[in-house]
């Protein structure tokens, strides 16, 4: 007691006037509720995880003779290589659990999964589930931490994070921006985990979708809904578009691909409308020429394959603070 | 203390020194009631104790409350079909703890009591294993699919006491005309329930927490809405109808107005729709997963200005047992129902304990009114009715643990719930079924 204050007395004098509180998140299962120190601690991360993946080699040992799973419950090819990669660059090993084929076809129960995979020790698991909650749920069962790669209509805590972190790089800040996030806003985890990571770091967010797909009460959440891209756009600095399910386009909730292309399609004439230096985004895969026409998908604004490649960097960082917190929770 | 509804009732007992307070009568005091083979001998201020017989037991309440024991109006039993989830010894056991000394069994169970047979298995067990009364319900649709009705004459006779499709609303205006102009023809009470499956196709109320939490919503107008079309098809019938659970303050005009148009209609509200909202939710706590949904705060509050207009007449527990098997899952794919039969009590005294309702307008929606909606000869303390009676403490604190709960289901949504107002004894029929000590 005595020496631990004597010690912390001497590295006072050198300590900065603001010291953040270290990250300390258990898991990272939606943006609703995290800090805005942790979203920078994490994006900062990130950008130094973007230069490491850019050396040719590429592979560190922070994480190494640690084992990470994948199980996505739902098909993923880009998420779940993402992680993926991420997790191999950390020197962790990585399981794909084939949910598909696994005895989760079989009946076993979300829980049952959990409490057998918490069996096996692993010391990461990322999950992505068609159900809102589901991760939380399977989170309460593990003893390592559990990344939300997508639960239902609810949050995608990491796209949020890289989306972030493409916005940050190309703009410089996010602090005052004015970004739209254009088109299923109802059924997308997207839309929900930007929306608050954009609200945390001070961007002022705009939604953009026909009625029938901007769930109620929007608003509340701190953004302003637009029925039209005419009246949305102009003074936009970033333009998020959003994947249309095919499914959502058979006359539930619109009635057709090509009504919606005409009405809520990004094409030259709508990007025109945003700010000159606008960027163009979208989480993929595109439907092009339902909700964004290929020549703005490859045009100068795009920095779509960019975000692919901040992907990888943001999953490392979390992969290696949610490590570091759990020790840290460990040892304490 | 292993009584059923078949035991011998006590000969005689005297229950001194409490404050009696029947709905019925509008009576609220202190004083003294006999109760002689089951029924009410007679009730007053000190009354005379030369006559009693030998075997007599005085029964000292020292000033706690006596009322009329709760009639719930609404409980969901697994048995048959979903026996690992309630069976009606189960539920008997719950409901005696609770102060339930009737309840209303709905016909939802597998396979569904829609065939007189199957309503007097219910009556026969509930004669052999049960300690309170069991009051079965017919389907009022065949499988309670919608489609066709079932045999209302029979089934009135073999005893079922209300004609319901349980947890479905019946889809078809057709079916529901002409189940309320036959029904009509035996005085039958049908009682409905008013979620209109498509609009209503979300998981919780529809708003700004279903929004955030990603989840499907669920209108207030998909309950409005068949509510008033069901008002429409009793004013054309002049069927009797009861709707079992309502939520939303426009549901309450609705019925308000119907019976101002002289319909002979009533209404109900589970009592999750009056001591929460949808924002106990929480991060996807299943066990507030509720049908009708929990709505806002707005709704909860109408819910509660209801029950003391009048306008809304009954207070059920919707009591709905579910193991873990259809609850330990993702929200989404949860099923509806929280068991409610032990603190349907307590979670109503929260109305009288904030001062919103008088403690005599919550025990007449518990007891009185569904007895008297039901036509029952209890929910009352008048001389010569049975002796359905409850001791409670409106007062005492307690905690709600789920591990002391006699249901065979643990989904309750007051886990941990600090309540005010507990029941000492329940006595069915002048046997006392419950007791705790204070």
């Amino acid at each position: 007691m005595k020496q631990s204050s004597s010690t912390s007395a001497s590295g006072e004098l050198n300590a900065p006037a603001f010291r953040p509180e270290p990250f300390k998140l258990k898991h990272l299962l939606g943006i609703e509720g995290i800090s805005t120190a942790d979203i920078t601690h994490l994006l900062d991360r990130a950008d130094q995880m973007v230069a490491i993946s850019r050396q040719v080699e590429k592979k560190r040992p922070t994480l190494s003779g640690r084992t990470l799973i994948n199980l996505f419950f739902e098909n993923s090819t880009r998420t779940q290589s993402s992680f993926e990669i991420a997790g191999q660059r950390l020197g962790m090993d990585v399981i794909n659990m084939a949910v598909q084929t696994s005895s989760v076809k079989k009946g076993e129960t979300l829980l049952d999964t959990a409490v057998t995979l918490n069996a096996m020790q692993p010391d990461l698991l990322v999950v992505r589930h068609s159900a809102a909650g589901a991760v939380e749920l399977l989170s309460q069962k593990m003893g390592c931490p559990v990344i939300n790669a997508g639960d239902g209509a609810h949050e995608h805590p990491t796209q949020a994070l890289l989306d972030a972190l493409t916005i940050r790089r190309t703009k410089g800040r996010i602090n005052g921006l004015t970004v739209a996030i254009c088109g299923d806003i109802a059924h997308s985890r997207v839309a929900r985990s930007n929306i608050h990571l954009l609200n945390a770091m001070g961007a002022q967010v705009r939604v953009i979708a026909p009625s029938t797909l901007l769930p109620g009460q929007i608003e509340d959440l701190g953004v302003t809904a637009y029925r039209s891209m005419k009246q949305g756009l102009p003074g936009c600095d970033v333009v998020m578009m959003l994947r249309i399910q095919s499914e959502r386009m058979s006359g539930a909730f619109i009635p057709s691909s090509r009504e919606y292309y005409r009405f809520f399609g990004l094409n030259a004439e709508r990007v025109a409308m945003a700010n000159p230096d606008a960027i163009v985004m979208h989480p993929g895969p595109m439907n092009r020429g339902v909700e964004i026409a290929s020549t703005i998908a490859d045009g100068v604004q795009s920095v779509i394959a960019e975000q692919v490649e901040m992907g990888v960097a943001v999953r490392m960082a979390v992969m290696e603070a949610l490590q570091a917190s759990a020790s840290l929770g460990a040892s304490t | 203390m292993k009584r059923t509804i078949r035991s011998k009732p006590p000969r005689q007992r005297l229950f001194v020194n409490a404050r009696v307070i029947d709905p019925d009568q509008n009576l609220d005091s202190h004083c003294d009631v006999l109760v002689t083979k089951g029924k009410i001998e007679a009730i007053g201020k000190s009354l005379p104790r030369e006559n009693l017989k030998k075997s007599c037991k005085i029964i000292d309440c020292k000033g706690l409350v006596l009322a009329p024991g709760l009639v719930d109006a609404r409980v969901f039993i697994g048995e048959p079909g979903g026996e690992h989830r309630e069976t009606i010894k189960s539920a008997s056991r719950a409901a005696a703890a609770g102060g339930v000394t009737s309840l209303v069994m709905m016909p939802d169970t597998k396979p569904v009591i829609d065939d007189a047979a199957l309503v007097e298995f219910v009556r026969q067990t509930a004669r052999e294993k049960s300690r309170v009364r069991i009051l079965p319900t017919a389907a009022l649709s065949k499988g309670q699919l919608g489609r066709e009705m079932t045999e209302i004459g029979l089934l009135n006779d073999a005893g079922a006491v209300a004609f319901t499709d349980g947890r479905n609303t019946v889809d078809s205006a057709q079916m529901m005309r002409r189940a309320l102009t036959y029904a009509g023809d035996f005085d039958a009470l049908i009682m409905a329930a008013t979620g209109d499956a498509s609009l209503g196709g979300g998981v919780m109320n529809a708003g700004l927490n279903a929004t955030r939490m990603g989840l499907p919503g669920i209108p207030r107008e998909a309950e409005i809405i068949p509510l008033e079309r069901d008002m429409r098809l009793v004013a054309m019938t002049r069927g009797r109808y009861h709707a079992s659970t309502l939520s939303t303050s426009d549901s309450v005009d609705v019925i308000s107005r119907a019976r101002d148009n002289g319909l002979d209609v009533s209404a109900g509200v589970a009592v999750a729709n009056l001591a929460l909202n949808d924002n106990d939710i929480g991060s996807y706590r299943t066990f507030f997963r509720v049908s009708p949904p929990l709505r806002n705060e707005d709704d909860r509050k109408a819910m509660i200005d209801g029950i003391r207009t009048g306008k809304i007449d009954i207070i059920c527990s919707n009591h709905d047992p579910h193991d873990v098997d259809t609850k330990r899952l993702p929200f989404a794919e949860a099923a509806d129902g929280a068991i409610g039969l032990e603190s349907l009590l307590a979670a109503s005294l929260r109305l009288h304990h904030t001062d919103d309702i008088p403690l005599i307008r919550v025990l007449n929606c518990l007891s009185t009114a569904p007895a008297k909606r039901l036509g029952l000869d209890s929910g009352t303390l008048a001389i010569g009715s049975p002796a359905d009676m409850i001791l409670i403490d409106p007062d005492m604190p307690w905690v709600l643990k789920e591990d002391e709960l006699r249901s065979r289901s643990r989904n309750t949504a007051f886990e941990g719930a600090r309540f005010q107002g507990r029941v000492l004894k329940t006595i069915v029929e002048g046997r006392t079924v419950f007791s705790r000590d204070p």
